[in-house]
């Protein structure tokens, strides 16, 4: 049910050295715990979702984390393990709670927040990789709990900055069925909503059929009464019908959200500000594309390694205060240092918009601002987050 | 890839033009240089190379120029008079940046996707060591006296430092986020190092390999984040810095001795690196974004001119003709 990895057992012997910061010797045991789920039938599979898909930017952080640490006399090991669909995520969790303190999660909010609640994981620092769900910012909050993972909220920001520099004004919305579609749709609309644009008709795609065979004759129909708008979003979190829609709507339109034009974490497209060499070297090492949950897996391990450089230290405790500190930066390959938001450990970064072969725009767009940061400008701000775990 | 025509036709047109000094510039989206006239402030040549060009700099003695062609994996070897390729050297993968020690003889090159120096000797083409660094080297600079070679690693943060007699590292330090470019500076008794996310120049005591001041940089109306310090270079005596920052547009100038920023001249558009003329009283700034070359007049800090280069400039070096 459960498989564990080689490294856990090296992983595992050296969970003893956490702590010990204060000798030049630092021993940073980090475990990735991936709850693996099986994704819903989709009308294409085009576009398989990788099978290591987060392990393998994992993977990465902690090269790039030995690398420095070489010089430093600190070392990385990263311990793996990958919940079967049917498994105890949350005993998985316990398991490596006992071992060491720094856990990377990838898995759906539910369980993230299951882990962070466990007495074992109380004074542990957890990352969650793998959750776009706004709650997890917002209410749902918890205090040991990181988030390299852009939200929705991030994602449909920086969209709606788009189509108000391009006076996209009027917006209809196509969502799936399924929970995570009526959530993100959710989180689309109220952003259009905050920026000001006029939100028009919202449709439920609720279709059994082929659209493989059926697209052009059912989508245009399907859109006829959409009214006018000048963009059409399609929230499709499952990647299910979304690619049937572009071209074939009734009026001529552009399509964004999960299709057409998207807000992405990371993706091939993404070259300027270094990102190139990210992107090498992690196909050197997996063989595909960077991919959302890989950077943001990346991120996590690579934001540890920074701490730990910088304070010479590997207990959880003094690594989330120095990150939630002024004095933390990451370098992201991003175009500026990322940094958390001290009210809801979320990692602020900018958006890449892309569509399949190139990079559209990156936001925050020119002119969006903010007192504090411009990346503050895209997902939850202080005043909205509503949460209040990190407040002490 | 040159065809032989083309040699033909910049040799023809060099005879007729080269008479002042000159600016190299690597176009990194254009496989070219362009060669910028000092007197008339024009592009008089552009010259192909490998993929992706990028570090520029000359022998002592001006007779060759050496290339990062970083997509081709070499250095490559252009006579300057003809731009025809003389031979390529091994350069290790993704050759981004390099410095020629005061040898004339040695290169020392940053293999950005390898996280490795390579020492390469140019007389007799050979890789005379390579030396394991941080991820992604980037910044190169040896020592006046060639005893201390130092690379930069961006994600490892640290600047490295080389005893050349042994090719060992003798000493690793941390800097701020993203170490772009480094420079030897006051006979030698100063290293500067630029950190590109950190948003600040480290300035180090070489003896003691310890920091000694630190710069930042502040400009009016730019958010902290976009102002980038990458490329600098020193005045005559090396009294002031200019320091090139980035996505904020703007070149600083730095007090050598108090550390303090003077002035900020706006540039071009995602400004990397630069060059002087022969007396300094010129500067060429590369400016990524807008493609084109800012010529600032040191004297009274101002861009005067900006000329259209190719796309994507990124590294300049100054070549005498007289």
């Amino acid at each position: 049910m459960r498989k564990t990895s080689v490294a856990c057992a090296v992983a595992c012997a050296m969970g003893l050295g956490l702590g010990s910061a204060a000798s030049a010797q630092v021993e940073v045991a980090v475990h990735y715990l991936k709850q693996v789920v099986e994704a819903p039938p989709t009308l294409s599979n085009l576009d398989p979702i990788p099978d290591d898909l987060g392990l393998r930017g994992a993977e990465l952080g902690l090269e790039d984390n030995i690398t420095t640490g070489r010089f430093l006399g600190q070392t990385y090991t990263l311990a793996v393990t990958e919940v079967a669909p049917d498994g105890d995520f949350a005993g998985a969790a316990r398991a490596a709670l006992a071992e060491g303190d720094l856990l990377v999660l990838d898995a759906p909010a539910d369980m993230v927040t299951a882990v962070a609640d466990l007495p074992e994981a109380a004074a542990a620092l957890l990352f969650n990789a793998g959750a776009a769900d706004v709650a997890l910012r917002g209410d749902r909050c918890r205090a040991n709990l990181l988030h390299t993972l852009p939200s929705y909220a991030m994602k449909a920001d920086a969209l709606m900055q788009f189509f108000v520099q391009r006076r996209w004004d009027d917006i209809a919305l196509i969502a799936g069925d399924r929970p995570d579609d009526q959530a993100w749709a959710d989180t689309l609309e109220a952003s259009a909503r905050k920026f000001k644009l006029s939100f028009g008709a919202r449709k439920t795609w609720a279709f059994d059929a082929d659209m493989r065979r059926n697209a052009s004759q059912e989508v245009p129909l399907f859109t006829q009464d959409l009214g006018e708008y000048d963009v059409l979003l399609v929230a499709d979190a499952a990647d299910d019908f979304a690619r049937y829609i572009s071209f074939n709507t009734w009026r001529p339109r552009p399509v964004a959200g999960s299709e057409g034009l998207r807000p992405v974490t990371w993706h091939r497209v993404v070259e300027a500000w270094g990102a190139a060499q990210l992107q090498s070297r992690f196909e050197d090492l997996a063989e595909r594309p960077m991919q959302d949950r890989d950077y943001a897996t990346w991120a996590a391990l690579r934001a540890i390694g920074e701490a730990v450089t910088r304070t010479g230290a590997a207990d959880a405790g003094t690594l989330r205060g120095y990150m939630l500190s002024e004095d933390f930066e990451l370098a992201g390959f991003k175009g500026r240092p990322l940094t958390f938001r001290s009210w809801n450990g979320q990692l602020r970064q900018p958006i890449p918009l892309v569509h399949e072969r190139a990079l559209v725009a990156q936001a925050p767009l020119e002119g969006f601002l903010h007192q504090r940061t411009e990346l503050d400008t895209l997902g939850l701000d202080l005043p909205e987050s509503g949460c209040t775990a990190f407040e002490n | 890839m040159k065809l032989p025509i083309l040699t033909t036709l910049t040799a023809a047109l060099l005879s007729s033009t080269a008479l002042a000094d000159e600016i190299w510039v690597t176009n990194e989206k254009d496989d070219t240089i362009s060669v910028i006239d000092i007197e008339t402030l024009e592009v008089v040549r552009t010259i192909e190379t490998g993929e992706r060009p990028r570090g520029i700099t000359f022998s002592k003695d001006f007779s060759v120029v050496y290339i990062c062609a970083s997509d081709s994996d070499s250095v490559q070897v252009m006579d300057p008079d003809t731009g025809e390729i003389l031979h390529d050297l091994p350069s290790g993968e993704d050759p981004e940046q390099f410095v020629l020690a005061p040898d004339n003889r040695h290169l020392y090159i940053a293999n950005e996707d390898d996280a490795i120096t390579t020492v390469v000797d140019t007389v007799t083409r050979t890789v005379v060591a390579q030396i394991d660094v941080g991820i992604e080297p980037e910044g190169m600079a040896v020592s006046p006296d060639g005893k201390i070679a130092i690379t930069t690693s961006e994600t490892t943060n640290m600047a490295h430092w080389i005893d050349t007699e042994t090719q060992q590292l003798f000493a690793n330090t941390l800097v701020d986020s993203r170490p772009r470019h480094a420079e030897f500076v006051k006979d030698g008794t100063e290293l500067w190092v630029s950190s590109e996310i950190g948003g600040t120049i480290t300035v180090f005591d070489v003896a003691t390999q310890t920091e000694k001041a630190k710069i930042e940089f502040e400009v009016a109306n730019i958010h902290p984040d976009r102002v980038q310090p990458v490329g600098f270079e020193f005045t005559a005596g090396d009294t002031h810095a200019f320091v090139a920052l980035g996505p904020s547009n703007h070149v600083a100038v730095v007090n050598s001795d108090s550390y303090e920023v003077e002035d900020y001249i706006l540039v071009g558009r995602r400004v990397w690196h630069m060059d002087f003329n022969a007396d300094r009283t010129q500067l060429f700034t590369t400016n990524g974004v807008s493609g084109d070359v800012t010529v600032v007049d040191v004297a009274s800090r101002k861009a005067i001119k900006s000329i259209k280069v190719g796309r994507f400039p990124w590294g300049a070096a100054f070549r005498p003709t007289e």
